[in-house]
């Protein structure tokens, strides 16, 4: 019955009603689709941490002095198989381990050619880094000990070299001019957060790589160890654990810098989702600012409505309504503007982060919580502030709002 | 005072004082009077002479600063804001000079009103509000708004409004004040059919002529009774077809 009243009053000022919606229509959907935002750019840098390995932990040989000439990390030539090895064996929180040589080479197809990075691995290397093949197999222990020529290419390579629908298994590329049969095609891993492709690379035996391809001035050195911890929350164990074992082995003493540095990627990864969730708060703040101001938007045209109405309150009051009856008749009124303006805006919002991830191309991701969220926000902000106005209007005198001019 | 039957209404030193900044404006002051039920009654006077306030005491809509006000035998001087708006809603009638209609609501939806706070239910509603539409003789105006009706009609659909609960009582302020002389005449002879139908009837006029109407008048002055007389009604003649 009050409901049915408040429809009408609503129905009379199609206008009013329309562009008081209005604030709520925009509120919400602006909640929504910086929510979703927001949301598709945390899954994003969550999907990026997945690419790199969870739980992956790089170990880079120490900076070299030659000639006065410092090198940076990854100069030295103090790691070695051997080092691999070790962490593998003893440190308890650590569950896989590999190594490691990489240069950059020319890789040569039929007429085409593409520079590249070519690493020599162990054949743990695609378990470590959590690394699936799209097509074609791994190398395997016996490659690596009998040197084998084989080769595993990454999905950028296999754009660079082969046309397209062209079967990459089986063919043979020339790497630093020795060549190579194709047994394997890595799925697409991505840019790290830090924009490398990381599908730009070649892999081959680690043993093939140091006798006939790359050579090194020390057998058994590594440029790069890659372990991954037992579980995600075991990294700093693993991480202390392998630099105590590196130290002892290295024999560094007491207080000595080290000549290796451990990377711990999620870190960085973790960084960058920590910020984007800085970002999402800070728009899903804005976004309920604009929703207040669709409140405000509200009670000021109830409260305007309720002045405007005055006699109509009396006569209601006059034929009988009590206090409630007209309390309630506001309250509908203002929870039917916001309600609709919701559900308007979950359309709008919709809609907008659609067009927002078609046109922009941002990842965006709709959760029915932050619909459902948005939607009680707004019947709540009905409440709120429908209530006053709805409160002013049981309030009125009979007589003073019968004679109202 | 020598009415047998109890009255409908009983107002004992009745005052309702309004503060007016630093003033007090007394506009009824120690005012005693009895209505017997079926009795339709004119109270007449110049304008401030309280008969208005009188009128919105004995309709709860207003309460008096002092003395007691009876309805039914029921004293209603302390009767809490919610419980007098039910009884305005069942025991009494309204109806003003102005009409006081819902604007832009049709005239069958303006019946209803009564009905809807009431709580009759909802298919009843309809029913009685057409058939209260039908005794003020309204047909086939149920969906007219009030911009679409004349004053006489709009009249007579407020009197549906007042009428639609079966009141006990019908209060009428200068009910013609808006109408020209034969709509008025219209109007003064429903009241006379209602009052002889056995309604109580307390109607507010300034003008002798629309008091004639009924069957005692009671004259106002400076918020007291002046006088209170029985009279024969001037017949308003047949109602003219609405």
């Amino acid at each position: 019955m009050t409901a049915r009243t408040a429809l009408r009053a609503l129905r009379r000022n199609k206008l009013r009603s329309a562009l008081t919606m209005l604030g709520v229509v925009i509120g919400v959907g602006a909640v929504i689709v910086m929510v979703s935002i927001g949301q598709g750019a945390s899954a994003a840098v969550r999907a990026q941490i997945e690419a790199l390995g969870t739980n992956l932990l790089m170990v880079l040989p120490g900076a070299t002095t030659r000639a006065g000439v410092r090198s940076g990390w990854g100069g030295a030539t103090t790691l070695t198989v051997q080092d691999a090895r070790a962490i593998g064996e003893e440190c308890s929180a650590v569950s896989g381990v590999a190594w490691s040589r990489r240069q950059i080479a020319q890789v040569i197809q039929g007429e085409l050619n593409w520079s590249t990075q070519v690493q020599g691995a162990s054949p743990a290397y695609f378990a470590v880094r959590n690394w699936p093949l799209a097509s074609g197999e791994y190398f395997g222990s016996r490659d690596e000990e009998t040197a084998n020529r084989v080769v595993v290419l990454g999905q950028t390579v296999v754009e660079n070299l082969f046309g397209p629908g062209e079967d990459p298994l089986g063919a043979v590329i020339r790497v630093k001019d020795v060549p190579f049969r194709v047994i394997g095609v890595l799925e697409r891993k991505g840019q790290t957060t830090w924009g490398q492709d990381q599908d730009d690379t070649v892999v081959i035996p680690f043993s093939t790589a140091e006798r006939r391809v790359l050579g090194a001035e020390i057998l058994g050195t590594v440029d790069l160890i890659f372990a991954s911890a037992t579980r995600s929350q075991d990294l700093l164990a693993a991480e202390e654990q392998m630099a105590t074992l590196l130290r002892q082995r290295h024999r560094i003493a007491e207080g000595g810098d080290d000549d290796f540095t451990v990377r711990n990627l999620n870190d960085m990864a973790r960084a960058q989702e920590s910020t984007s969730q800085v970002m999402a708060t800070l728009l899903l703040c804005v976004a309920a600012i604009s929703l207040l101001v669709g409140g405000i938007g509200i009670m000021n045209i109830l409260l305007v409505s309720v002045t405007e109405r005055t006699r109509e309150i009396g006569i209601r009051m006059a034929v009988g309504a009590k206090r409630r009856h007209i309390l309630l008749q506001f309250l509908v009124e203002a929870v039917v503007l916001s309600g609709a303006g919701g559900l308007l805006g979950v359309a709008l919002g919709l809609a907008a982060s659609r067009a927002v991830s078609e046109l922009a191309g941002w990842p965006t991701l709709i959760s029915a919580g932050s619909v459902l969220g948005a939607l009680l926000f707004s019947a709540a902000v009905g409440i709120v502030f429908g209530f006053w106005p709805a409160r002013r209007a049981a309030g009125l005198d009979p007589i003073a709002a019968l004679r109202y001019e | 005072m020598t009415e047998s039957p109890a009255p409908l209404l009983s107002v004992r030193e009745l005052s309702r004082a309004y503060e007016a900044g630093a003033s007090r404006v007394v506009a009824l002051d120690a005012v005693d009077l009895d209505v017997a039920p079926g009795e339709f009654l004119a109270v007449m006077g110049a304008s401030g002479s309280g008969k208005s306030t009188l009128l919105h005491v004995l309709g709860c809509l207003d309460r008096p600063t002092r003395g007691s006000y009876r309805l039914a035998g029921r004293d209603v001087a302390d009767l809490s804001a919610d419980e007098r708006a039910s009884l305005r809603n069942r025991e009494i009638g309204f109806v003003f000079q102005s009409f006081n209609l819902m604007p832009r609501t049709s005239a069958l939806e303006n019946v209803e009103l009564p009905l809807v706070y009431g709580g009759v239910p909802s298919g009843e509603q309809r029913e009685r509000a057409r058939a209260a539409l039908r005794s003020v003789g309204l047909e086939g105006r149920d969906h007219h708004v009030p911009s679409q009706l004349s004053g006489g009609q709009q009249q007579r659909v407020a009197i549906a409004r007042a009428l639609v609960n079966h009141p006990s009582l019908l209060l009428a302020d200068e009910p013609t004040g808006n109408l020209d002389s034969s709509t008025s005449r219209e109007i003064l002879a429903l009241f006379q059919r209602l009052h002889r139908q056995g309604l109580t009837i307390v109607m507010v006029t300034h003008e002798a002529d629309v008091a004639a109407h009924a069957s005692r008048v009671v004259s106002f002055r400076d918020g007291r009774i002046v006088s209170d007389v029985r009279q024969a009604p001037v017949e308003a003649g047949a109602e003219a077809a609405a």
